[in-house]
């Protein structure tokens, strides 16, 4: 790697020159240190994950809306497989506890963080800033590594005795801590989730310092910080978020696994009763605080699924208005803003934990406080849409519909902030609504955005427009079919984690007949991906030949070779002006990129 | 393919990128540990009356020579990085090699600490009454213990005074325990910080040897590369060392 004068080394440079013509299959797909290749196997790895994770959440469903009946077609399988936990392809109430805690943790740890962050940032973020690679390439494909093997521990606790971890996705204590007491406290699925866990943190950790270093370190010549595109600011924010904010989780996981298999009691009370019989344990542990370092992850992780998103849409809506972003530097400092509030909001989740009513009103601040950047950044993508010639490509679809939806997502949450309103909506239907309209129609959208809009980078290929009109809009629909109902359910007490979906409770009986439209609407809305996935594979092969620059962008990375070669760049490339500059006055294009002298 | 700034300082910056990635990852741990002592406070928060805070269990004396051990080691380090700044490889290999030899040191004194603790026993009766002390013998019946003779105040040494043995018979025993992680919220929180700390030393000391040994050879194409990735593993160091001046008191004198 250091440079030197000398002929023998320039020599011996040459034929490590030449040895990276042909690093063979598993150097260049499986072991590479690529920072493409590596962005590419992280969206890749996260897609199918996300798709499985989509899947938990399909079977449930079918509980929720058919509960007690065997479960159609899939049945018999699934009755094979797991003759304990389906019996007669009847879902059990542990298995369906079990799908539920790993719909989320799969959603969010394995599906949406590896794609949002890890895929499109190793991807993009390079080209964007004009550098060959990252500053680390190895730590860069170790974290990839990382990431892979607490996917797989993950996965292979559905077959530990008991099952997979069932103690929701937030992994309360003390029901984490004691579910599953097995002679072999080791092969449980809530201790391979938090090993599982361990890894997941440990590959997000080296994922974080290496896109920090590689955005100070790695700039181009001119690429001065408010050049940076805002999708690089968003990224570098939510760098910085993760390695900070997982830690506090890790030690928590440390911790947990601890109480699991050494017999500790940091999350275990005094004189804590199972089954009728005090737990022969020292107690004098804190059940609370496992949820203060859980949340003092879960809540920034919020901000980590969404300023990713926010930073793709800003790409896409600024290039199909053809013209600069509304508001670029209050969009930057907000999303600044909401990196540093987000690290003070974290006990919003736990008003009903009884902290006392001084430390829930400081929250309360705090969380009101922090829609106020969140909402800079919508309006700043929403005025951008005044006044631009709009061209509806398939990635501007789905950018246009991550507003309202994040919109809708973001307004309910307003109530959420209020310490007396959470009293009543506390754990129903109305807070899965929510958050799922800022992840689903909310993040998910906007990632389905970036996969259609850099896909002619990453291939050399347009994806077919027909079948992305065709995924995007049933998608739309039938998103809103499932998360729409589900405020009216949550607004009538109907709790989330109900097992036959409220058909025992007589509170439930006016809403429950949106149990089976929500579910339809779910399985309408599998459908509706697979032209998504027929596109993917059909595109690679077969999708019209594009040049470097199919969309008339600004940016970098579409001054370099579609695909880019290792190292990216022809010429080192210089920054000349800022990230946005389409439509100026007086200029022969509608579009200066930012390399143009 | 170069990556550039890997051993000289980008010039806006000021700074090498293997050094950026340092503070980063520091940052990271400081949150990592500061998760573990908002622990610690919690659970010293929760000790009541019924379970107090336990004082002089662990060995003073001995905590205190294994802090100027890291300490001595954090020394030895600068001087192994600034050896090889002016360019004296001999004095990098002996500073290096003391280095590694302290934390080597501190490993052995912890490994004797957590021996002793796994030897020492506790036993709480139902009728309210706690005994510490050896286990002299264990049957099914009956546990024999030469109990501490307890002394007033605070301890510097932990109790070494054995009583006449006396025999307890399990019936009359609530709960019983080696000074193991399971046996209190001070003991949990003891082995788990000292734990990931030792983990930390430990890695620490791995990737000085490799420094030591096979990586020194970089020193012969490029020695300011090499005294960049010593500072990198120094910062590092330098912190283990800074958790242990944090571990010390907080566990072993308040």
């Amino acid at each position: 790697m250091e440079i030197s004068a000398s002929p023998a080394h320039v020599h011996h440079g040459e034929e490590h020159a030449h040895e990276h013509h042909d690093p063979g299959f598993l150097g260049k797909y499986v072991f590479s240190t690529d920072h493409k290749v590596i962005g590419v196997q992280y969206g890749v790895t996260g897609l199918i994950f996300l798709f499985f994770g989509f899947c938990l959440m399909l079977l449930m469903r079918w509980q929720l809306a058919y509960h007690g009946q065997p479960l159609p077609v899939l049945g018999p399988v699934l009755a094979k497989i797991f003759p304990k936990e389906m019996p007669g392809g009847v879902m059990t109430p542990e298995f369906y506890n079990s799908l539920g805690a790993m719909h989320g943790t799969i959603m969010v740890f394995l599906g949406i963080v590896p794609i949002a962050f890890a895929a499109f940032g190793n991807f993009v973020v390079p080209l964007q800033i004009g550098a060959p690679d990252m500053t680390f390439p190895r730590i860069n494909m170790a974290s990839y590594q990382a990431f892979f093997i607490g996917g797989v521990i993950m996965l292979v606790s559905f077959f530990c005795p008991g099952g997979a971890a069932k103690g929701g996705w937030t992994s309360y204590a003390p029901l984490a801590d004691i579910t599953d007491r097995a002679p072999n406290m080791f092969f449980t699925g809530q201790t391979m989730w938090l090993i599982g866990m361990v890894f997941l943190i440990t590959s997000s950790l080296l994922g974080s310092v290496n896109f920090i270093t590689t955005i100070i370190q790695l700039r181009a010549p001119g690429m001065t910080w408010m050049r940076l595109p805002f999708f690089c600011w968003a990224q570098l924010i939510t760098a910085f978020l993760l390695l900070l904010a997982f830690p506090p989780l890790e030690a928590a996981s440390v911790m947990q696994l601890m109480d699991r298999v050494a017999g500790t009691s940091f999350f275990l009370p005094t004189g804590l009763v199972v089954n009728g019989e005090i737990v022969n344990i020292s107690g004098g542990g804190s059940p609370l605080l496992w949820q203060h370092l859980f949340w003092f992850l879960g809540h920034p992780e919020v901000y980590v699924l969404i300023l990713p998103a926010m930073g793709i849409v800003a790409e896409v809506v600024a290039n199909n208005t053809r013209k600069p972003l509304w508001g670029y530097k209050a969009a930057v400092f907000s999303a600044l803003t909401l990196g540093f509030l987000s690290f003070i909001v974290w006990a919003h989740h736990m008003y009903l934990t009884g902290m006392g009513a001084r430390v829930s009103s400081f929250f309360q601040t705090t969380t009101i406080l922090i829609s106020i950047p969140s909402v800079i950044i919508l309006t700043a993508l929403l005025l951008s849409l005044w006044g631009g010639s709009i061209r509806f490509t398939v990635p501007m679809l789905f950018a246009t519909a991550f507003m309202p939806m994040f919109g809708i997502g973001g307004l309910t949450g307003i109530p959420l902030a209020f310490n007396a309103v959470v009293l009543y909506l506390h754990d129903t239907y109305y807070v899965i609504a929510h958050f799922h309209y800022i992840v689903a129609p909310g993040t998910i959208f906007a990632l389905f955005a970036g996969v259609y809009y850099w896909f002619p980078k990453a291939t050399g290929r347009m994806m077919n427009e027909f079948l992305g009109k065709l995924h995007f809009w049933p998608s739309l629909l039938f998103i809103n079919g499932i998360f729409m109902p589900m405020f009216l359910q949550g607004m009538a007490g109907v709790h989330r984690r109900w097992y036959d979906g409220g058909a025992s409770y007589d509170l439930a009986k006016p809403v429950l007949h949106w149990n089976a439209f929500m579910s339809w609407s779910a399985w309408l809305l599998c459908v509706s991906q697979f032209p998504f996935i027929l596109n993917f594979f059909w595109s690679i092969w077969f999708g019209k030949k594009v040049d470097h620059n199919p969309w008339h962008a600004t940016t970098l990375e579409w001054e370099a070779p579609s695909p880019p070669p290792h190292g990216n760049f022809l010429k080192p490339p210089v920054v000349h002006r800022g990230p946005y500059e389409y439509s100026v006055p007086g200029s022969e294009d509608d579009f200066i990129p930012q390399g143009k002298a | 393919m170069e990556i550039p700034y890997t051993v000289t300082a980008r010039p806006d910056t000021g700074l090498w990128n293997a050094k950026i990635g340092i503070w980063l990852f520091l940052a990271s741990e400081i949150m990592l540990f500061g998760g573990l002592f908002s622990a610690y406070v919690f659970l010293r928060i929760g000790a009541d009356a019924a379970n107090p805070w336990p004082h002089g269990l662990l060995n003073v004396p001995v905590g205190t020579f294994n802090t100027f051990v890291l300490i001595s080691s954090s020394m030895t380090m600068v001087m192994a990085w600034a050896s090889l700044k002016m360019r004296k490889f001999a004095q990098y290999r002996i500073y290096m090699g003391l280095t590694i030899l302290c934390a080597l040191a501190f490993l052995c004194v912890k490994a004797y600490e957590y021996n002793d603790k796994f030897h020492h026993y506790g036993v709480w009766l139902k009728n309210g009454e706690f005994i510490t002390g050896h286990l002299e013998e264990n049957t099914p019946e009956s546990l024999t213990i030469l109990p501490d003779i307890h002394h007033e105040g605070r301890h510097f040494w932990p109790e070494t005074e054995h009583g006449a043995p006396r025999e307890i018979k399990k019936a009359d025993i609530r709960r019983w325990s080696n000074f193991t992680p399971k046996f209190s919220p001070f003991f949990a929180i003891y082995f788990t910080l000292t734990g990931l700390h030792g983990l930390h030393v430990f890695g620490g000391m791995v990737v000085n040897i490799y420094f030591w040994l096979p990586g020194s050879k970089l020193y012969r194409t490029n020695p300011e590369h090499l005294a960049n990735r010593v500072e990198v593993s120094g910062l590092f160091w330098h912190f283990v060392d800074l958790v242990w001046i944090f571990l010390f008191p907080v566990l072993y004198l308040l």
